[in-house]
């Protein structure tokens, strides 16, 4: 598959939207009660003070302030994954594995480039349902688990290849490193994330010395297009620069 | 979730020691035929649980479908076998990747905590007070 048709087709996907309220979601807002630290926002006059915010445009569209559920564009997954496979062969007849999937991209991405098999792993059962859809609607098999990373339990290094872009641990510290070193617990051949340009030394420290990295190299640097998800991004934080990272786990490996 | 996916997940709910392998009780479950790769099942067997894959196919009632010890690998992949009906790597391969479990549960065998599969889709959210 060349990189252009992998890059259409998810361009297809359904993705997380951008936050922009649909009336009739605001009106149900209006109408129901939700725990304190959920809000609804509304346009124009966004709540600001809650732990967390919640986004909801209807039934299959919800952004998690708390989770960072930024959407990986089709320019930045289709990159990745084609990186992973052209140079490196860590995707075609491989066990792959997306940590934090959300709608699916990063799963997709890999299936369509032939992985022999995808799991997506999500905390967000919306998200899995998205991402269900979105394989379902390119008839590609992904098996979905619903859980945390940093409570996963998985055995055996089934696994070859960890694909994810974390969240950034901007809202919630730490949480790109506890998907990291879960990464790096259960690949058996490689894992490639994103994390943002500014980290990229104490990425590579805690990669090797806490993880137990055999390997961490940046791949290249790509500008993040994130699209205005939250209210409180300030302009500048819209296009961020992010590496894109290959570690070698250190675990026993089939080849 | 397949058998595959199966083979590897295991519970990590407190009091928990290995959580391995989840007892499988499934209620509903289809096939979907998928192409047989030869090299990836010989890559993978090293790595498989058998006994665990064993269980986990009685447990969908099939119980002919994988004997109780692995077939030595020169029969596994002995030349020509994906290509006949019945043999052992096609049952592997049926069994790994072509078996969707749709709905049911896996539970711990340490603490028979129970985790439901809804949609194909495990659900291992563990509460709070479960970490």
């Amino acid at each position: 598959m060349k990189l252009k048709q992998l890059e259409g087709l998810l361009g297809g996907l359904t993705q997380f939207p951008a936050p922009k309220v649909h009336p009739a979601a605001a009106a149900a807002a209006s109408r129901l009660s939700f725990p304190s630290p959920v809000r609804f926002w509304e346009g124009g006059q966004g709540k600001s003070g809650g732990a967390s915010h919640l986004f909801a445009f209807g039934r299959r569209c919800l952004v998690q302030v708390e989770l960072e559920q930024y959407p990986t564009g089709p320019h930045i997954a289709s990159r990745m994954l084609f990186t992973a496979e052209n140079s490196f062969d860590d995707i075609t007849g491989k066990v792959v594995a997306d940590f934090g999937c959300g709608c699916g991209t990063l799963a997709v991405a890999s299936a369509l480039l032939d992985a022999e098999h995808v799991i997506g792993i999500d905390i967000d059962p919306q998200s899995l349902e998205l991402a269900q859809e979105n394989a379902d609607d390119l008839e590609l098999d992904i098996d979905l688990i619903w859980s945390d990373i940093k409570n996963l339990n998985l055995k055996g290094f089934h696994i070859d290849t960890v694909v994810m872009n974390p969240p950034f641990g901007t809202r919630k510290k730490g949480a790109d490193m506890e998907f990291l070193s879960m990464g790096l617990k259960v690949a058996s051949q490689a894992v490639y994330s994103l994390h943002k340009t500014s980290t990229r030394e104490h990425i590579k420290k805690a990669a090797l010395r806490d993880f137990n990295a055999i390997r961490a190299e940046v791949l290249c640097e790509l500008r993040y297009d994130l699209p205005q998800s939250y209210k409180f991004h300030k302009k500048k934080e819209v296009d961020i620069a992010v590496d894109l990272w290959r570690f070698v786990p250190n675990a026993p490996r089939s080849s | 979730m397949r058998l595959l996916t199966h083979n590897m997940l295991a519970s990590n709910v407190r009091g928990a020691t290995t959580g391995y392998p989840l007892k499988l009780e499934a209620a509903k479950w289809v096939t979907k035929e998928v192409e047989l790769n030869a090299d990836f099942i010989r890559g993978l067997l090293p790595k498989i649980d058998w006994r665990a894959l064993v269980a986990a196919t009685r447990a969908l009632g099939l119980p002919e479908l994988l004997p109780d010890e692995q077939p030595p690998e020169e029969e596994i992949f002995a030349e020509g076998a994906a290509d006949v009906e019945g043999s052992a790597i096609r049952r592997i391969h049926h069994a790994l990747l072509e078996i969707h479990v749709q709905e049911g549960s896996l539970v711990c065998p340490d603490t028979s905590r129970c985790f439901p599969i809804d949609k194909g889709i495990p659900n291992m959210m563990l509460h709070e007070d479960e970490v």
